[in-house]
């Protein structure tokens, strides 16, 4: 396999009224296991059902009833450590953070605070410049999400879906790696894009499959390298944490606005509170939530219903043989073995369906040429109508075969962006359609000939000055093109043309 | 033959088989001795309709000739267990109303091996207390008094009802439930015999959790061959339950052959208390004779941790009861409190937790929560839990050295006047179970058995600490004991 290099990025500087500020991000992400029961009951994960019909006794909370691992949700988190090239925790544990909010019946959330069942991994974001930034990954452990609290169906009361109660959540938790706005919005895309390739997480942040915390500090130049060094916090700023963000261009907006706030306050000679903060993307500014000391005290211990959870090193290691190709792998292979530039393979391979595609299409033909096709020609298009590629009416085989037909010289790159269009919105075999309405190209010389002899007869002025000035011959070849229907070989006609007007 | 409803398990399933009494003579019997008990307040939900159906069915499978172990023998169930459709409060205001739409494990297993349930018994609420005045119900009532004196006694607690039940023949046998002495304190205060299996052998699923690594159901019963009788139905392995153990259930009756020759039983030192009364000193040691004339060797242990047991379950149980407690919030079911105008989520919590929960739920529930809380978490639940594994270390060592079962006293006194302890601190009342919650955190079988009376007429137990899953040899250990000592004393009737 080919290892991709990149440079490392340079962190996000913000001029503040007196001094440079950078900027230092971790990131928990919430990622919903795709599973199609709960984590510890065999209540339906199913979006969108009917309030509260999803609910099984254990996510009811009712008295005695007991939680019980699903082994599904297991295998899901360990294949995601190994996606994130984590360490994998043969014994981990579950705990208990108590509060009381109505949409949690239990009085408390099953998690791992003590012995997540993912250790350190990291995730390599490009940035699209070359640059690429490593974010470490310190661990990812398993949890219950809550319910829904709706308080806008009545005046005088709230409401309670407990649908979601106890559907499994990875929490991805990041070290402070993250140095701009716009690397978080990129890491948040590179998780998603390999938990998608996992299948253990769809990524749907509109549903809220996929929701971020983001940890906010700022710094002077040069004191990020001390912490680098010496892995020691103090030489980082006071870090606010925006809760509960599920949009790329939010987090973005959010990381800016905290950043310009901190600053102004430690300018301004104040100090940061380490606090909660919710973003309100209306008013584009960050809130305080609740400070340190209105923090909950969730008392956490070892969940007594629940024994540690133990997995053996063999079942993970068939969960690894079984590993899909992950995206770093498949763009570095289709860069190999399909010559595709860095920015191709990296389209090509944001998500599973159009890397797929791609792999049909170039099977056996030019790869750089399929590339082009596809990304130009086919997702222009789709993108025109707003469809994704798994909507395309074009499928890999027929835009295969319009590619066929270029390579085999049966039509021109004009004609094969009029086939493509036909295909798209008619449907049919390219080769049967070009054969039905005569698009095929002319190779025929002697018919050439002849439309180039006629074209010359009949402007003699033009003639003249093409032979003063060679450059002119592209009127020629423009002239001829128009008569023969735009199908003559154009490489014929531009030979042909310059070897009669030199004769 | 003597009242039906005065029968043992064994004995009435000999009679049901024998074609000698039917289920349905049993159930009635057994009802109508209900009925004439209100005095001792030990049923708290009646089921006769339920049980009358059971005990037909009961019947209809013995002239089947399919009758399984417990097929037609009336049962009393703890209110701590679920029973589907029937009222299950754990003896707490706050499940009001509360009927469950599922069946405990427990309560199922003994409803499939044919036991027929006559009501719910009552208790401590949420299984707190070792006297039974906790229950939302008012207490239940020994039918042991001291004597000629009317002074009302305590059935002891948790599973007070369960041992008021059974020890005036209300029931043949009962559901207990033990966490840190709950059966057999009980029993022991009643003159009857009381189990707590090995941590893991009766599913927990449908039970009302107090505190979740010690709970254990166990059944209360007249003689120790009921016992194994009925903790075989009640046992086995449960995949609703993560901490119950997949190990296959012993024929436990077949274990009692009464010979423990060769058997190494262990005194430890430790439970030689300071200002323990002469006659449980007494009773210990008629015990240990009983033991050495049937052929055992008698060892003297050490199980040196012992001292910090009670305090260090006096921090795990409320600490995770404090946490198991948390979901009764008046939201989903069981009582709400009425609200004032303007009252938003954290008065209805209050308001709802305030009225719904007794003085010592809440006291249990205020002290797990400052246990786990930032900054006492590693002083109290962390060092605890440590003291746990220390408990624990002690008995796999006396256990590594040879030694089969442990004999202590089971109390540290004879049953207590209702009302004595009300005034008394706390923890006066906790010292009930100096001697039965090491085996909780240890998670080990635990019987206690009818050894004697004090010079009151009140009985006094001996406690049997088994190795894990061992409970064939813990209850023929048991049996030995019970025939030694000849236990034959009933409670004159008075209510």
């Amino acid at each position: 396999m080919l290892d991709l290099t990149y440079d490392t990025p340079k962190p996000k500087v913000i001029a503040g009224a007196r001094e440079d500020w950078e900027l230092v991000i971790g990131m928990e992400v919430h990622a919903q296991v795709s599973s199609n029961a709960k984590l510890f009951s065999a209540a339906s994960t199913k979006f969108g059902a009917e309030p509260n019909s999803n609910v099984s006794f254990v996510d009811a909370a009712m008295p005695g009833m007991l939680p019980t691992i699903n082994e599904y949700c297991v295998e899901q988190a360990v294949r995601t450590g190994l996606g994130l090239k984590a360490d994998i925790n043969l014994s981990s544990a579950f705990d208990r953070k108590n509060y009381f909010y109505p949409d949690l019946p239990q009085g408390y959330q099953i998690s791992q605070l003590y012995h997540p069942i993912v250790g350190e991994g990291e995730v390599l974001v490009e940035l699209g410049d070359g640059t690429a930034r490593l974010v470490r990954v310190e661990r990812i452990h398993l949890e219950q999400d809550a319910g829904k609290s709706i308080h806008d169906m009545d005046p005088n009361m709230s409401f309670v879906d407990l649908n979601r109660t106890g559907v499994a959540l990875m929490e991805i938790v990041s070290r402070p790696d993250i140095r701009g706005p716009e690397e978080a919005a990129a890491y948040l895309g590179k998780l998603r894009q390999i938990l998608r390739y996992l299948g253990t997480c769809n990524g749907d942040m509109q549903s809220g499959a996929m929701r971020a915390d983001v940890n906010v500090s700022i710094c002077r130049p040069g004191q990020y390298e001390k912490y680098q060094a010496t892995q020691d916090f103090s030489h980082l700023g006071t870090r606010c944490e925006i809760k509960n963000m599920n949009s790329m261009r939010f987090i973005q907006a959010a990381i800016e606005v905290e950043a310009r706030r901190q600053i102004a306050i430690v300018e301004g000679g104040g100090t940061v509170d380490q606090e909660t903060r919710l973003y309100d993307p209306d008013k584009n500014e960050t809130r305080s939530m609740r400070s340190k000391e209105e923090a909950h005290d969730y008392r956490y211990f070892p969940d007594p219903d629940l024994l540690p959870l133990q997995i053996e090193q063999a079942w993970v290691d068939d969960i690894a043989a079984r590993l899909p190709e992950l995206p770093d792998a498949k763009k570095a292979r289709f860069i190999s073995d399909f010559g595709l530039s860095d920015y191709d393979a990296s389209v090509l391979t944001a998500d599973l369906d159009s890397a797929g595609y791609f792999e049909a299409v170039a099977a056996g033909r030019d790869g750089k040429m399929a590339a082009n096709w596809v990304i130009n020609e086919l997702f222009g298009r789709l993108k025109k109508d707003d469809k994704g590629i798994t909507d395309s009416p074009v499928s890999p085989a027929q835009l295969g075969g319009v590619i066929d037909l270029i390579a085999s010289d049966a039509i021109s790159g004009k004609i094969a962006k009029e086939l493509f269009e036909i295909v798209y919105t008619e449907g049919g075999d390219p080769a049967e359609i070009v054969e039905a309405r005569g698009m095929k190209q002319v190779t025929d010389t002697g018919a050439i000939e002849a439309a180039v002899d006629e074209i010359i007869a009949a402007n003699p002025d033009q003639v003249a000055k093409a032979r003063e000035n060679p450059k002119l011959a592209g009127w020629f070849v423009g002239q001829v093109m128009k008569a023969t229907g735009g199908k003559a070989n154009p490489k014929t006609v531009n030979q042909l043309v310059s070897r009669k007007l030199s004769e | 033959m003597s009242k039906l409803n005065e029968l043992g398990l064994a004995e009435a399933r000999d009679a049901l088989r024998a074609g000698d009494t039917t289920a349905k003579e049993l159930t009635e019997a057994c009802l109508i001795a209900i009925e004439a008990a209100g005095a001792l307040n030990a049923f708290v939900h009646k089921t006769p309709e339920l049980a009358m159906e059971r005990a037909a069915a009961a019947d209809a499978r013995l002239a089947q000739g399919d009758a399984p172990a417990m097929c037609g023998l009336p049962v009393g169930i703890k209110d701590l267990f679920c029973t589907k459709g029937v009222p299950s409060q754990a003896g707490s205001r706050i499940l009001q109303g509360f009927l469950p739409e599922y069946e405990s494990t427990v309560s199922q297993n003994l409803a499939d091996s044919g036991a027929v349930m006559l009501g719910k018994l009552n208790m401590d609420e949420f299984a707190m207390g070792s006297s039974n005045e906790t229950s939302v119900y008012g207490n239940a009532v020994n039918p042991w008094r001291r004597g000629n004196d009317v002074t009302p006694l305590t059935p002891g607690g948790s599973s007070g009802g369960s041992a008021a039940a059974v020890a005036a023949d209300l029931c043949l046998a009962a559901t207990g439930t033990d966490t840190g002495g709950s059966i057999r304190q009980p029993a022991a205060f009643t003159g009857t015999v009381g189990i707590k299996p090995t941590y893991g052998r009766c599913s927990r699923w449908g039970i009302v959790a107090f505190a979740s690594s010690l709970d254990q159901a166990g059944p209360m019963t007249k003689s120790v061959r009921d016992a194994a009788i009925m903790l075989e139905a009640m046992s086995g392995h449960d995949p609703k339950d993560s901490t119950s153990a997949d190990l296959p259930v012993p024929d436990f009756e077949a274990a009692l052959t009464g010979d423990i020759r060769g058997k190494t039983i262990g005194i430890p030192k430790e439970y030689r208390m300071d200002g323990m009364p002469a006659e449980i000193e007494t009773l210990w040691s008629e015990g240990i004779a009983m033991m050495k004339d049937a052929g055992a060797e008698i060892v003297d242990i050490s199980l040196p941790h012992t001292k910090y047991a009670l305090p260090a379950y006096y921090v795990i149980a409320p600490a995770e009861a404090s946490s198991n407690l948390a979901r009764y919030d008046g939201v989903r079911y069981g009582h709400r409190a009425k609200l004032d105008q303007g009252d938003g989520i954290t008065e209805m919590y209050e308001k709802t937790r305030a009225e719904g929960f007794g003085h010592e739920v809440q006291r249990r529930v205020m002290i797990g929560t400052y246990v786990l809380s930032a900054g006492f978490y590693d002083a109290y639940y962390n060092r605890a839990r440590k003291v746990r594994t220390l408990i624990k270390r002690d008995f796999e060592t006396v256990f590594a050295q040879g030694i089969d079962a442990i004999l202590t006293p089971a109390t540290p006194s004879a049953a207590f006047g209702l009302g004595e302890m009300t005034d008394a601190d706390p923890v006066a009342m906790y010292l009930n179970d100096v001697f039965t919650v090491t085996v909780n955190l240890a998670g080990l079988p635990g019987v206690a058995v009818p050894a004697g009376l004090d010079t009151k007429g009140l009985p006094l137990g001996l406690q049997l600490i088994g190795r894990p899953w061992q409970e064939a040899d813990l209850l023929n250990a048991a049996y030995t004991l019970e025939r030694a000592a000849g236990f034959v004393a009933k409670p004159a009737k008075w209510w």
